[in-house]
C-alpha cells in the first residue's frame, strides 16, 4: 500500500497503472522493505513522502521513476550526437588546426629565439623595461627547472584560446549593446556558462568529440573564458558618454562610424579589462582541461593529484601562478596604456 | 513666409511617455501639463511652440532647468523626434526627411556644439576640429587645414596635437566651436554652449562668438538658462516657462514690455543700465533740436550716456546712427527706464516676500 495510490484511484487511472506489470527495476526503497519482509507498518501522516516521482511510482507502476529523467537525457542526446557532430566537427576542425599549429609552434621554434619574441611583445604592449625584467625572470627561472616546455604549451593554448575568444566574444557585445532583446536572451546564457561548474560541460564534449582531439578541451576554454569580454564589451559600449553619441549623431555619422570612430574606442578600457579577465580564466580552465588530454602545466598537477606527487603538484602549481602573474601584468600595462590614452 | 526666415517651427509639440500619440489627444482636447501627468503618466514636454529663426541671427532660447529648452534645440535636427508639429530648415519640413537626407542636413546644413563639449577624448584637437569633414568621408590631408584655420581662428594655435583632458574648460569649448564651424554649415545650434564655463571665460567665449558672428553671420540657435547671456547675444528671444513661450521678440521691448509676471520677476535683477540699449529709450525723431549737449550713438547702452552725462539729468542728447541724426534722449527719460516695471514692484515681490 503505497501514500499515494488514492491520487490514482481518485482520478481513476488505476486501470492504466496496472496495465501491463511495471518494467522499471526495483528501487533500492523496495528492495531494503523487501528485506525486511512485508509491509512497512501502517503509516502515519508525518511520514507521508514529497510527491516525488518515485513515490507516485510506488503507487503506480507505469509512472515513470526519477533515475528515468537521467537516462532520457542521456539517450535523447545520445540520438542526436551523431547528427550533432556531423555538423559540429568541421565547424570546430579550425580550432583543433589552430591549437596544432601554436603548439607546434611553441615547441619547435628554439628557446633562445622564443624568449627574446615573447619579450619583443611584452615590451610592444605595455612600453615597460621594468616589466620586461620581471618577465624575462619568470620565464628564465621557468625553463631553469625545466619547465619551459611545458610552460610554452600551456601558453600556446592561451594564446589562441583567448585570441578566439575576443575574435567571437567583441562581435557579441557589440550586438548585444545595440539591442535589449538579445542582450535578454545572452546574459541567462553567460550565467550559465560562469556557473557551471567547468567539470560539467566537459561531459557532453567528451561524447562528442574524442579526446585525443585538442578541439575538445579547446571548446571547454573558449566556452569558460569567453564570458567576460562579451560582458564587458557590451558594457563598456552602454557606458560611453551619452553627449558624445549625441554629437556623433548631430554630425551625421552613420551607425558604423559611431561604432568604430566613437563606441569601441571609448569602450576600450572595459573591452581591455575583459581581455585580461579572459585570459586569467583560459588559465585556470587550462588545468582542468588537461582531464581531456591539454598538455602543459596542467598535466604536471594533475600527476601531482593522480600519484600524490606532492613536490611534482606544488611546483607546476607555482608555475601556473607565475604565468598567471606575467599575464596580468602584461595586460594590465596594455589597459593602463590605453586609459592614459583616453583620460577625459 | 518672409525671405530670411531660415528655420521655422510651427505647431509643435512633445509629449514624452509610453503612449505619446494618445495623450497627444487630451493635450489637443486642452488637457494642460499638470493633469496630464496625473491622469495619463504623459509628460507635455513642449506645447504649441511657434517661432520663426531669421537667417544670419542669433536667437536665443532661454528658459530655467526643465522648461524644455534642450528638448526644443534637438528637435532641428530631430535628435528628439517631435510628436507633433513641423520644424521647416529652408523651406523643406525635417520631419519628412528619410534617413539619409537627415544625415545630409545633419552633416551640410546643421552644427552643434553642446554644454559639456562632448569631444572625442581619443583624439587631438585636430581631429576633433576635423570630425564633420571626416564624417563626410574627407582624407586627412583634405580636411587638415580647414581644421587648422578655424582652430586658429577660435585663439588655438599651435595645439593640435594635445588631447581634449589636457586643455581647460574654455579651450575644448573653443575646439568645439571650430568644430563646429569646420563643418560650414549655416545653421549652429549651441545647447548652453558656455554654461559649464567660468563667468570670466563665460564672458570671453560670448564675445568670440560676437565676433565670429559678425563676421560669418550664421544663424545661431542659442540656448541658455542666464539671462545677461541671452540680453547680451540675442537678436530675438524666446522666453519658455514650462515647455511654452511665454514670450518672445526682440530683448530690448521684452525688457521695456514684459508681458508675464513670470518674466517681470526674471528681468527685475539685471542691470538695466547696461543692457538697455539708447535706441530703445530714446524719443524718435530726426528734427534737430536746439540745447542738445552732445551726441550718443543709438547702440550705446544706458550705462556710457550716464558716464557721459556725470549724472546731470537736465542734460539731453542727440542719438546718432551712421551719421544721421535718428532721435533724442533726455537722461531724465533714461533714468525712468531705469526703474523696473511696475508690475515687478507690487506684484511679484509682494507675493514673494
Amino acid at each position: 500500500m503505497a501514500s499515494y495510490d488514492f491520487l490514482f484511484d481518485g482520478l481513476g487511472l488505476r486501470e492504466w497503472c496496472d496495465a501491463g506489470s511495471s518494467q522499471a527495476p526495483m528501487s533500492m526503497a523496495d528492495l531494503i522493505g523487501k528485506s525486511q519482509g512485508g509491509d512497512a507498518p501502517a503509516r502515519s501522516i508525518w511520514d507521508l513522502p514529497f510527491p516525488s516521482m518515485d513515490a507516485l511510482n510506488d503507487a503506480c507502476p507505469n509512472f515513470p521513476q526519477a533515475r528515468e529523467l537521467t537516462k532520457g537525457l542521456e539517450n535523447g542526446f545520445l540520438s542526436i550526437k551523431d547528427g550533432l557532430s556531423l555538423f559540429l566537427d568541421p565547424l570546430t576542425q579550425p580550432l583543433s588546426w589552430f591549437l596544432e599549429g601554436a603548439l607546434w609552434l611553441f615547441q619547435t621554434v628554439p628557446w633562445f629565439v622564443m624568449i627574446p619574441l615573447l619579450l619583443l611583445v611584452v615590451q610592444l604592449v605595455a612600453r615597460s623595461f621594468g616589466l620586461v625584467l620581471f618577465v624575462a625572470a619568470c620565464i628564465g627561472f621557468l625553463a631553469f627547472i625545466d619547465h619551459y616546455d611545458y610552460a610554452m604549451q600551456t601558453l600556446a593554448i592561451i594564446f589562441v584560446c583567448a585570441f578566439l575568444c575576443v575574435l567571437v566574444g567583441v562581435p557579441i557585445g557589440i550586438a548585444m549593446s545595440r539591442s535589449n532583446t538579445f542582450q535578454n536572451i545572452t546574459i541567462p546564457i553567460l550565467d550559465m556558462l560562469q556557473t557551471l561548474p567547468p567539470f560539467v560541460y566537459l561531459i557532453p564534449l567528451i561524447f562528442l568529440f574524442s579526446v585525443t582531439e585538442p578541439k575538445l578541451y579547446g571548446i571547454a576554454i573558449i566556452l569558460y573564458a569567453i564570458v567576460p569580454v562579451i560582458r564587458l564589451t557590451n558594457l563598456g559600449i552602454r557606458l560611453v558618454d551619452k553627449e558624445v553619441i549625441e554629437a556623433a549623431d548631430a554630425f551625421g555619422m552613420t551607425s558604423w562610424q559611431k561604432l568604430k570612430g566613437v563606441q569601441i574606442p571609448l569602450a576600450l578600457p572595459n573591452i581591455m579589462a575583459g581581455v585580461n579577465q579572459t585570459i586569467m580564466m583560459s588559465l585556470a580552465m587550462v588545468v582542468i582541461a588537461s582531464l581531456v588530454s591539454a598538455p602543459g602545466l596542467g598535466v604536471l598537477v594533475l600527476r601531482g593529484i593522480r600519484n600524490l606527487e606532492l613536490g611534482v603538484g606544488l611546483v607546476s602549481g607555482l608555475g601556473i601562478v607565475l604565468l598567471a602573474v606575467v599575464l596580468d601584468r602584461v595586460t594590465k600595462a596594455a589597459l593602463a596604456r590605453v586609459n592614459a590614452a583616453q583620460k577625459q | 513666409m518672409s525671405e530670411d526666415i531660415k528655420v521655422s517651427i510651427r505647431n509643435l509639440y512633445k509629449v514624452f511617455g509610453a503612449e505619446p500619440q494618445a495623450a497627444m489627444e487630451h493635450v489637443r482636447a486642452g488637457m494642460d501639463k499638470a493633469d496630464l501627468l496625473e491622469e495619463h503618466g504623459h509628460v507635455l514636454g513642449l506645447k504649441d511652440i511657434n517661432v520663426d529663426m531669421h537667417a544670419g541671427k542669433i536667437t536665443v532660447i532661454m528658459g530655467l532647468s526643465g522648461s524644455g529648452k534642450s528638448t526644443l534645440i534637438r528637435h532641428l535636427n530631430r535628435l528628439i523626434e517631435p510628436t507633433a508639429g513641423e520644424v521647416i530648415v529652408n523651406g523643406e519640413d525635417v520631419l519628412a526627411y528619410n534617413e539619409e537626407q537627415l544625415r545630409r542636413l545633419r552633416r551640410e546644413n546643421m552644427s552643434m556644439v553642446f554644454q559639456k563639449f562632448a569631444l572625442l577624448p581619443h583624439r587631438t584637437v585636430l581631429e576633433n576640429a576635423g570630425t564633420p569633414l571626416e564624417v563626410r568621408g574627407y582624407e586627412r590631408h583634405e580636411w587638415e587645414d580647414e581644421a587648422r584655420k578655424w582652430l586658429n581662428r577660435v585663439g588655438l594655435e599651435g595645439q593640435d596635437n594635445q588631447f581634449p583632458h589636457q586643455l581647460s574648460g574654455g579651450m575644448q569649448q573653443r575646439v568645439g566651436i571650430a568644430r563646429a564651424l569646420t563643418s560650414n554649415a549655416d545653421i549652429m545650434l549651441m545647447d548652453e554652449a558656455f554654461s559649464a564655463l567660468d563667468p570670466l571665460i563665460r564672458t570671453d567665449m560670448q564675445d568670440l562668438l560676437l565676433e565670429l558672428q559678425e563676421e560669418l553671420h550664421k544663424t545661431v540657435v542659442f540656448i541658455t538658462h542666464d539671462l545677461d547671456e541671452a540680453l547680451k547675444l540675442a537678436d530675438h528671444l524666446v522666453i519658455l516657462k514650462d515647455g511654452e513661450i511665454v514670450q518672445q521678440g526682440e530683448p530690448q521691448r521684452i525688457l521695456l514690455h514684459p508681458n508675464d509676471p513670470y518674466i517681470v520677476d526674471f528681468i527685475s535683477d539685471i542691470n538695466r543700465a547696461r543692457v538697455l540699449r539708447v535706441r530703445s529709450v530714446m524719443q524718435k525723431t530726426d528734427q534737430p533740436r536746439p540745447g542738445m549737449a552732445g551726441e550718443v550713438d543709438a547702440d550705446d547702452t544706458l550705462e556710457s550716456v550716464i558716464a557721459l552725462s556725470e549724472g546731470d539729468t537736465a542734460l539731453s542728447y542727440r542719438v546718432m546712427r551712421n551719421g544721421q541724426q535718428v532721435g533724442i534722449l533726455s537722461v531724465k527719460e533714461l533714468v525712468r527706464a531705469l526703474v523696473p516695471t511696475a508690475a515687478a514692484e507690487d506684484g511679484i515681490r509682494a507675493k514673494a516676500g
